[in-house]
């Protein structure tokens, strides 16, 4: 595998041709915030945290989703950079509700962690809430879709790892919303192995255990060990 | 084939073609035809008049509209009561009927139509019309003359670049696909035009389906890709059906399918129809959308030119641009480099809609102005009232004011302004609109279309319309205008598609041009037009 030489704030790095832009920054100890990237499944892009400058061109790019290049000088922390990360926060937690304190999430919710960490204590856009259903019906699995912030962890991880589909999405823009089968109660989804792993990965309190610690539920690894043990299965 | 239609139309000593395009219809197109067949037909003249039904010619505003070869005579606003005194007055006693005669000669004065070339003169459901006019014969030039790499060169050298809206080098485009590793390859033709005001793709595939078709037989013999798709809307019957026949005809002459004029060149051509979404004329989403997935767009790269349906190498190109191929082929590459100005060839199709005296469907050259476009040919604004903007790119393009008319057409100078290119659409706005309210209505339209994906489109919208609808109840403050600029390009900058990087723009131009209309709705709480909810007197 050929590999690739660059720099990122300054650093130089070498890592793998084909790797992204966030894998090599990760692997190298830089961290770069984002909401929708899980390691073990395919990036999607929709998140727009991890926005980065590459030197040459006006433009952002995403870092989940952008090869590396050789020669590339990345920055991941510009002025510029910091005030749209702030803002994506602004624009996540003004468009559903998103309260804390009654949050099951609540000190163990990625979305709230990115907010203190960069610095967002003060909403400038008026929140404007729409209702949206809560799922009960099932046995142990709850879906809050006020809290969900659309970065479609749980759909990818349904798909890719566990293989069966359940979630997807339905409607567009600010409609847009998770979907269990085509729409069903969770009771009555007949492709849901009930594996949890939705839940596990979700960053927020969007799905959660019934009667459990989201600490304790949350496994952001999940995806990514179970990917490597199928790997070395075939090896 | 070609000779034979030729010598049968030559046959008849006058042609009366009754557009039956969308609009035309709308209006009662298909009784004034049902009338010009049986006045034809009742005054014995079947052998000498040749009624057709034909696509549009542009003049949407005028129709039923009948144009009688040879001359060129328009007649406009035509009944079904009128077409037997028309045959009777122009056929029989050969002296036009004045009162029915187009009076707009000048919408056609600026106008070089390539791409509508046969527009308006030919029925598009009888391909043997379509190849007397010389249809196929650039097919049958690369087939018989050409190797795949000088068709390639050839678009190359015309500088076309693509008629979506990006502007992106078509020729370049080709060879990347003529490159790309992996098989089969395919084509996409594109057109799933969505805007608001926008309807020169529709109107090119109801007029020309297989200028469209040809122009992708030739890509497929380019590329060596053996499998294309026509994707387009539901919403688009007529196109669909005309479409449908056009594909049906050029399989049954053996211009479509396996072994295609004897040659070893297979290509099958399947049409495939979308719910109607904006954001699926998206490169990315089409691909999504016809693998049977939700049309979501994703990011590049991989592009679509290496990793395209279902991860193979695939051209995907706006039915404008396919319609220039055949041009292209048969004329060389060097004689369209020199139609509109070097950097961006050719000619553009643009839908004139608003405020305007003569909206219709036009064909430019580039590089023409908006002034010529707004005025000349358009007529500029009727009923006496003035012309206060004009918003070019469709409902993600920039409302630009008189100060901008001077600008020639072409992408770079539009985008610089603000504007875009995109699909072609001009709507007019007079002295009567609001631009805050102008800016809302197009922002709404793109909150409904947004596709939900990243976080600056979906969310960034919503609060951008959230801040206009304030400024529209009085409720605004003078800070707001700023925080518009800022989301607005953030929005620019940080979306994941076309349709967020370019969906701020009527708000970010509004803002730019006419700021201090903003202002009056948040200081003195008025609407200087008085067109607002707000009203003149505030609220």
């Amino acid at each position: 595998m050929k590999s690739v030489r660059l720099t990122i704030d300054g650093r130089a790095v070498e890592v793998p041709d084909g790797t992204t832009i966030l894998d090599a920054a990760m692997a190298n100890g830089i961290k770069i915030p984002t909401l929708c990237h899980l390691e073990g499944v395919k990036d999607y892009g929709g998140c727009r945290l991890c926005l980065v400058e590459i030197k040459g061109s006006p433009k952002v790019f995403p870092a989940c989703t952008t090869p590396v290049g050789q020669g590339m000088e990345v920055t991941t922390n510009s002025d510029r950079l910091k005030e749209y990360r702030k803002m994506a926060l602004q624009l996540l937690l003004s468009e559903r509700a998103h309260i804390c304190s009654v949050c099951v999430a609540n000190g163990a919710c990625e979305l709230q962690s990115l907010a203190s960490e960069l610095g967002v204590d003060q909403l400038i856009f008026e929140r404007d809430w729409p209702e949206l259903s809560v799922d009960l019906t099932h046995a142990y699995l709850v879906i809050d879709r006020n809290r969900c912030i659309l970065c479609t962890r749980c759909i990818r991880v349904c798909d890719e790892i566990e293989g069966v589909h359940t979630l997807d999405l339905m409607l567009r823009g600010k409609e847009t919303q998770v979907v269990i089968d085509l729409n069903e109660n969770w009771k009555n989804a007949t492709s849901c192995t009930g594996c949890r792993k939705c839940a596990k990965v979700c960053p927020v309190g969007a799905i959660y255990v019934k009667g459990e610690a989201l600490s304790s539920t949350k496994d952001k690894e999940v995806a990514k060990f179970i990917t490597e043990r199928r790997r070395s299965a075939f090896e | 084939m070609a000779e034979e239609e030729r010598e049968k139309q030559k046959r008849f000593r006058y042609r009366i073609n009754v557009c039956c395009s969308s609009s035309c219809i709308s209006l009662g197109a298909l009784k004034v035809l049902k009338s010009f067949e049986r006045a034809v037909k009742e005054l014995g003249l079947e052998d000498q008049c040749k009624v057709a039904r034909t696509g549009c010619p542009g003049t949407c505003s005028a129709g039923p509209v009948v144009l009688i070869e040879p001359g060129d005579y328009f007649y406009e606003g035509v009944t079904p009561e009128s077409a037997r005194e028309i045959v009777e007055e122009h056929v029989i006693r050969g002296i036009p009927l004045k009162r029915f005669l187009y009076s707009v000669p000048e919408f056609f004065s600026k106008q070089k139509r390539l791409v509508l070339r046969n527009a308006g003169k030919m029925d598009p459901l009888d391909i043997r019309e379509y190849i007397s006019r010389g249809g196929y014969a650039a097919l049958v030039k690369c087939l018989t003359k050409m190797s795949e790499d000088d068709v390639i060169n050839e678009v190359f050298k015309s500088g076309l670049r693509g008629r979506g809206g990006a502007g992106f080098q078509t020729g370049q485009k080709w060879k990347f696909v003529s490159k790309a590793a992996g098989s089969p390859k395919y084509i996409i033709g594109n057109l799933d035009e969505g805007d608001p005001g926008v309807f020169a793709n529709r109107t090119l595939a109801e007029a020309d389906p297989h200028a469209i078709i040809e122009g992708m037989i030739i890509a497929s013999y380019a590329l060596k890709a053996e499998k294309g798709y026509l994707y387009t809307r539901a919403e688009y019957p007529l196109a669909i059906e005309t479409l449908k026949k056009a594909i049906q005809q050029a399989k049954s002459l053996g211009l479509l399918g396996e072994k295609i004029l004897g040659t070893d060149l297979n290509f099958d051509l399947e049409l495939r129809l979308g719910a109607g979404a904006f954001i699926a004329g998206e490169e990315t989403a089409i691909l999504a959308s016809i693998e049977g997935m939700r049309a979501m767009p994703r990011p590049r790269p991989p592009y679509p030119a290496s990793s395209g349906l279902w991860g193979k190498p695939t051209l995907i190109q706006n039915v404008e641009t396919l319609a220039n191929i055949p041009l292209i082929v048969l004329n060389g590459g060097e004689w369209f480099s020199k139609i509109g100005v070097p950097h961006c060839p050719g000619t553009k199709c643009f839908s004139l809609t608003g405020k305007i005296k003569n909206p219709g469907l036009i064909e430019v050259p580039m590089g023409i102005t908006l002034k010529e476009v707004v005025f000349e040919i358009g007529g500029g604004v009727p009923d006496g009232r003035r012309f206060k903007a004009v918003l070019v790119g469709g409902p993600s393009g920039g409302c630009l004011p008189e100060s901008q008319l001077h600008l020639p057409i072409d992408y770079e100078s539009l985008t610089k302004a603000g504007a875009i290119m995109g699909s072609g659409g001009i709507v007019v706005l007079d002295d009567e609109s609001c631009m805050v309210d102008t800016a809302k209505f197009f922002i709404d339209f793109c909150v409904d279309e947004s596709c939900g994906k990243c976080t600056p489109c979906r969310v960034g919208l919503v609060k951008v319309r959230k801040i206009l609808e304030r400024i529209g109840h009085a409720k605004g403050v003078e800070k707001d205008i700023d925080l518009l600029a800022k989301v607005g390009e953030y929005i620019k900058e940080a979306s994941l598609c076309g349709l967020g990087q370019t969906a701020p723009n009527p708000v970010l131009t509004t803002i730019r041009y006419f700021k201090e209309e903003y202002m009056a709705h948040i200081l003195d709480k008025k609407c200087p037009t008085g067109r607002c909810d707000m009203g003149a007197e505030g609220s």
